[in-house]
């Protein structure tokens, strides 16, 4: 046991913070925000191909680095610090995660190199019962559906909340047979997003620094091949299964953004109160001040333990995947769960203190404090609000035998 | 960064879980899960005689180095000690005070005829230390000390006079360090001692205070012309504020994993109380049970960090050490209301008058102290904002 980095994964996060900051600046950050893709091209091509960080926990087999989902999230703590607005949650998190967890061995040889070189991706899951009752992410919102017509299937139906939905290059959809219900029946298909038949809207949304799109299906043929998973094992595949243990994955890593934007918020907080002088001092020696800001560092250091080791436990998960041992379900649930009610609570009153420590100017468009504050919000409701989460951790504590 | 034991130490579980259930029984039946917050009070004797039992199997002061009669365990294994511990139900520890923070300071701060003096007391579960700290005007501001130490050059002693207050267990203890100052003229943190002083002569009274749990865990203690050995301050007079905050840094260090894992413990009653009364169809108290679990399990991991990280180079704590006190006693206390909640209006009821409580009613009102003892939220708040983030420091007149 042991909960530190290692030198390597030290290097990692230090690398990934110098280039950030250099690249991800206010200026840089609305720019992309103010595009419809959302980020730069050529930026994310030399993400992809000088710094090779999107091929970070791929297999090097297939292409990728061989690293593993710890320095993932220590890659993804920085985004989140610095709000880099770059298709690297959808690819990365989603679209590589959902290949490494349901594809074939050949699927995978197939795909992950075109990822890794820097094509995007997304996973589409969430149907028209994601937005009801304040958010629901789990698998049985699935709602399109899939028929088998000879040598193709035919898809339909829509998704709602798709991250990068509309800029995408490759879609993971998930689909049921039309006749089944909850978790059975469900299984998921790559397509190429210009596939016709794809109808892709870009939704505005408040926040601007990541991009949601509506995806309908109208009877979309897709191959065969095209369903995740091997043709010869047919009745291994359980792509309700394999679509939550994607879920809970992507979920890890989407709190270690949250933790990162609520150490930025903190650090820009604190240097703010230094500098900004009031009644003859600095705010930053109000006592009002001093504590709120060391309930926001409280906040931080909490969620960075909770994420760190669901990123170990995601680590174990994907370990088990590849050398064909069984998940363990509650375990992955339970860690994901636990990162993302906290940190999606912390990003948030980070957000909300940072606002007010900041005063006026924090209420400004031309501060950065706000593009947290969104993006808080945002990430907040993507994946599970942290009652949400809370409801789902009291489900496996309470109901039943209790399997935690 | 890695979660998983090796195979020795999940070797070394199975002698601590063995131990344990081959020990903890009989004659100690009755102790298991006794003794916690608000329940110190309890089975003293019975308390005193198991720690010497454990003494006796080599599971006391797991972490001390071998050569002061510790165990010599890793951290892995410390936390492997405590999970087992908590797992069997074992009882509140009644030596904590000298397994966690006279010995590690003696250790790190005392001479070497100090060390063959007090540690193999502790280490044999027989001597029972108390904390000397706070005053009556010496709470947060700990540096106000009035209580004076003098060496009187014609018995070759110290001599002792003062007033000290809030001190926990004293009755029981035959030990209690002492902050007391060595300069009459000086102020603050300059001038201070620190002692070992024996409880049992003619210089000390202990008075019981009554607490808000209608027991009395702490005390008032009066030392009037006490006595200490000459040889018995720990580093030089003046050092004594360097001394006591080492000790504290202990006091937030590998000592707080058994109260974690008492904490577990306590959640667990909750848990099944809440399935048998229905409280867990309470979507309320489901999200409320749900956040407990949440932040118990973080705090699991956040121990870990900071018992795997190093502190800074100055021995600065890190910062999850920092705010580690500070989010385990609120939780703590929100436990309390919590255990309350679940238990509905059946929480006001006493287990018999005239005001016996059960182990939860004990818990809900104790934690209320856990956000003022060894640094009250607002003092740690203070130390994280000034230490973790560099803001100003509160003014001292
Ligand atoms: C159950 C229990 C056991 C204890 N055991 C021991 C023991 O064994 N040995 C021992 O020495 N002591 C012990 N104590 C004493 C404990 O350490 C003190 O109670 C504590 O340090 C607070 O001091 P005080 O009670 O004088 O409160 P005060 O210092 O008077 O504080 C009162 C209020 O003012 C606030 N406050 C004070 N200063 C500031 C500031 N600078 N900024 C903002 N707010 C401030 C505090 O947060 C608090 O809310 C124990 C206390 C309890 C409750």
């Amino acid at each position: 046991m042991e909960f530190v980095f290692t030198d390597e994964q030290n290097m990692i996060r230090d690398t990934a913070e110098s280039f950030l900051q250099e690249v991800s600046t206010s200026a840089a950050i609305r720019d992309a925000m103010a595009t419809e893709r959302g980020y730069d091209p050529a930026l994310w091509q030399t993400v992809c191909t000088d710094l090779v960080w999107q091929a970070i926990h791929t297999p090097e087999d297939c292409g990728g680095l061989g690293l593993g989902y710890v320095e993932l999230v220590a890659m993804q703590e920085q985004m989140g610090r610095f709000l880099f607005c770059s298709p690297y949650f959808s690819s990365v998190c989603l679209g590589i995660n959902a290949l490494l967890v349901a594809g074939s061995a050949q699927q995978q040889q197939q795909y992950l190199p075109e990822f890794c070189a820097g094509k995007t991706a997304t996973l589409a899951f969430a149907g028209a019962a994601a937005a009801a009752r304040g958010g629901r992410w789990d698998v049985a919102t699935v709602d399109a559906t899939f028929t088998t017509q000879g040598e193709h299937y035919q898809l339909n139906g829509s998704y709602e909340f798709v991250t990068d939905g509309a800029s995408a290059d490759y879609l993971i959809l998930a689909a049921r047979d039309a006749a089944s219900q909850a978790d059975e029946g469900i299984h998921l298909f790559i397509a190429a997003a210009d596939t016709k038949g794809i109808e892709r809207e870009l939704l505005p949304t408040m926040d601007q620094t990541r991009k949601w799109a509506r995806i309908k299906l109208n009877n979309v043929r897709l191959p065969k091949a095209s369903m995740l998973g091997d043709e010869s094992k047919a009745a291994e595949r359980n792509g309700a299964q394999s679509l939550a243990v994607i879920l809970d994955l992507a979920t890890i890593a989407l709190a270690a953004e949250q933790m990162g934007g609520a150490q930025q918020l903190l650090d820009m907080t604190v240097a703010y109160s230094k500098e900004r002088n009031q009644f003859g001092r600095a705010i930053a020696g109000f006592q009002a001040i001093k504590h709120k800001a060391a309930d926001m560092m409280l906040r931080v250091e909490v969620a960075r333990s909770g994420v760190y080791y669901a990123a170990c436990v995601a680590e174990e998960s994907l370990q088990a995947l590849q050398a064909g041992t069984p998940v363990d379900r509650a375990a992955l649930q339970e860690a994901a769960s636990v990162a993302k009610a906290y940190c999606s609570d912390a990003f948030f009153k980070n957000a909300g203190e940072a606002i007010q420590i900041h005063g006026g100017v924090g209420f400004s468009w031309e501060y950065d404090v706000h593009l947290y504050f969104k993006r808080a919000k945002a990430s907040e409701q993507f994946l599970g609000t942290g009652a949400w989460h809370r409801e789902r951790l009291a489900a496996l504590l309470l109901d039943g035998e209790g399997v935690l | 960064m890695k979660l998983s034991f090796s195979a020795a130490d999940e070797q070394f579980r199975e002698e601590v879980a063995h131990w344990l259930q081959q020990n903890l029984q009989g004659e100690f039946e009755p102790i298991r899960y006794r003794g916690g917050p608000g329940d110190e009070h309890m089975f003293h004797h019975e308390r005193h005689a198991w720690e010497q039992r454990m003494a006796q199997g080599g599971w006391t002061c797991v972490g001390w180095p071998q050569q002061y009669g510790g165990r010599g365990c890793s951290i892995e294994q410390q936390v492997i000690f405590f999970e087992e511990y908590a797992r069997a139900g074992g009882p509140g520890r009644v030596g904590h005070i000298g397994e966690g923070l006279a010995g590690p300071t003696i250790i790190a701060f005392g001479s070497e005829a100090q060390k063959q003096k007090y540690l193999p007391g502790i280490v044999s579960g027989k001597e029972l230390w108390c904390q000397g700290y706070s005053e009556p005007g010496a709470g947060s501001d700990l540096a106000n000390v009035k209580t004076k130490a003098r060496f009187d050059e014609a018995i070759q002693q110290w001599v002792i006079n003062g007033q000290k207050v809030w001190t926990s267990l004293a009755q029981e203890a035959d030990y209690c360090f002492v902050l007391a100052r060595t300069d009459p003229d000086s102020r603050a943190h300059k001038g201070l001692g620190f002692f070992l002083v024996k409880m049992d002569q003619p210089g000390i009274e202990v008075r019981p205070i009554q607490q808000m749990t209608g027991t009395s865990e702490f005390n008032e203690v009066f030392f009037d012309d006490a006595v200490c050995a000459a040889d018995d301050i720990v580093g030089a007079p003046g050092e004594g504020w360097k001394v006591a905050m080492g000790l504290l840094g202990f006091e937030r260090g590998v000592s707080t994993l058994g109260q974690q894992m008492q904490f577990q413990n306590e959640f667990n009653e909750i848990v099944k109380i809440a399935k048998s009364n229905g409280a867990a169809q309470d979507p309320a108290l489901r999200q409320r049970i749900a956040k407990a679990h949440t932040e118990l399990k973080i705090m699991r991991y956040n121990a870990m960090r900071m018992l795997s990280g190093q502190s800074g180079g100055d021995g600065a704590l890190q910062r999850e050490a920092l705010i580690y006190k500070l989010f385990w006693a609120s939780w703590h206390r929100e436990l309390g209301e919590l255990a309350m909640d679940v238990l509905g209006p059946q929480s006001q009821i006493l287990e018999a008058a005239p005001y016996q409580l059960s182990r939860l009613q004990a818990m809900y009102l104790f934690v209320r102290s856990d956000t003022i003892y060894g640094g009250t939220n607002q003092i740690q708040r203070n130390i994280i904002a000034e230490r973790g983030l560099d803001m100003p420091k509160e003014p001292r007149l």
